[in-house]
């Protein structure tokens, strides 16, 4: 198993008001992705579990990318990855930012 | 945890839907409270070893809701995480609330298993089989004190090994045509006796037998569910207050149940050959029916109306 931390600073904090949020599934090809709101505004960890190794600069390139184009800071976020491809990755962290944006009903 | 709930939930399929989505959509809109939720990251301490990959839930969803205002306790096993598997960690959550239904009167009387699994996690065998028997202890120490146990089958692991067990143990049984049910699962089935035997690539005959409509036929579920939550919510809704007493009358009916279906159905070959048998009109016909046709050919069978389990 392979762990990954990574440390962003972002422009802003994570639209939303949602404490926390869960997407994704542990299974072939996929993933799961949780998201606290537990940290500074400016701030945005994402911690990745995988068991597939030597990826380590695709995992960080997603990552950027991804605060790049969401800003979400204040996110704490967790990866259970099951051999997800990286467009699988940002579509379900994307989901997942979404997810924290909604209110609840 | 945040509800995913969405305008189509209603008519989302329950066979695509994740454990969560499906819960979501079940429960009164916002009633959901999860015990033990992934920010507790109460994972499995064994996969790392095999370097396989945890859930932060352990593919198991565990809480309480509401479901048409009536107060429920609900589990949902997760198919698509490792078979949705009995382990250490998801059967400890599943065991803990049956016992807690079982030893608090001041919760809700209705626990709803969401079943979708192969059976026990074979990287953490023996805590699975642990498990798997507390689970069926639990459930009829349960039903012994009055909670009505229901289980809701229609997931792409089905119900096998100990959550067919599981399911068997439980008040009542809603399947999907999606849904399947069994002990031993096709591909089991084919490693130990053969091809000739069992085909378990053959998906026709996979589903004749296992199947929700076989199962609902011969008495072997109690209510038959579009493959919709909706379908499921009505299903259940019809059997909350139709399980029966767990006391001696229902177990010697159960009894009779069987023995009468074994000398009815004992000899059959085929799951047409038992259609007939039971007396159905066009028993080819059975998978080429939509829903609404093949509910009305249940209200007319024997057997499938029994009061027991």
């Amino acid at each position: 198993m392979e762990i990954l931390k990574v440390h962003h600073k972002t422009r802003g904090p994570a639209a939303g008001t949602i404490g926390s949020a869960l997407v994704g599934v542990v299974a072939s090809g996929n993933l799961e992705v949780m998201l606290e709101r537990t940290l500074a505004d400016t701030e945005c960890t994402v911690e990745i579990a995988t068991p597939v190794r030597g990826y380590d600069d695709v995992w960080k390139a997603v990552v950027t990318d991804f605060v790049e184009r969401a800003s979400p800071g204040g996110l704490r976020i967790s990866i259970n990855d099951g051999g997800a491809r990286p467009d699988t990755v940002m579509l379900r962290l994307l989901q997942g930012v979404r997810t924290m944006e909604a209110g609840h009903d | 945890m945040t509800d995913p709930r969405h305008p189509s939930a209603d008519t989302a399929s329950w066979f695509l839907s994740t454990a969560r989505e499906r819960l979501a959509g079940l429960l009164d809109p916002g009633s959901f409270t999860e015990f033990l939720p992934p920010t507790e990251r109460v994972q499995s301490p064994h996969l790392a070893l095999f370097d396989l990959p945890a859930a932060f839930d352990d593919g198991m969803v565990v809480g309480r809701g509401r479901l048409g205002k009536r107060a429920v306790l609900v589990a949902a096993q997760e198919g698509q995480f490792m078979g949705g598997t009995f382990a250490e960690v998801s059967g400890a959550k599943l065991v803990g609330l049956l016992r807690a239904a079982r030893d608090d009167a001041k919760l809700p009387r209705i626990v709803l298993l969401l079943l979708d699994s192969g059976g026990v996690r074979l990287q953490e065998g023996n805590a699975g089989e642990l498990a798997v028997a507390e689970v069926m202890r639990a459930i009829v120490e349960a039903r012994g004190y009055g909670v009505t146990v229901i289980a809701l089958v229609g997931g792409r692991a089905g119900a096998f090994g100990g959550a067919g067990l599981t399911a068997a143990t439980c008040s009542r049984i809603a399947i999907s045509e999606q849904g399947r049910t069994g002990v031993s699962g096709p591909e089991v089935i084919e490693t130990n006796k053969g091809v000739e035997e069992f085909d378990s690539q053959d998906k026709a005959l996979v589903w004749s037998v296992t199947g929700g409509r076989n199962r609902r036929l011969l008495g072997g579920a109690d209510a038959y569910a579009g493959d919709t939550v909706a379908g499921f919510r009505d299903a259940v809704l019809a059997l909350i207050d139709r399980a029966p007493p767990f006391d001696l009358a229902t177990l010697r009916a159960e009894q009779r149940r069987l023995a009468d279906r074994i000398e009815r159905l004992g000899a059959c070959n085929s799951a047409v050959e038992m259609w007939v048998a039971l007396g159905i009109a066009e028993p080819q016909n059975i998978r080429n029916l939509d829903d609404t046709a093949f509910a009305e050919i249940v209200k007319g069978l024997r057997g499938a109306a029994y009061d027991a389990r």
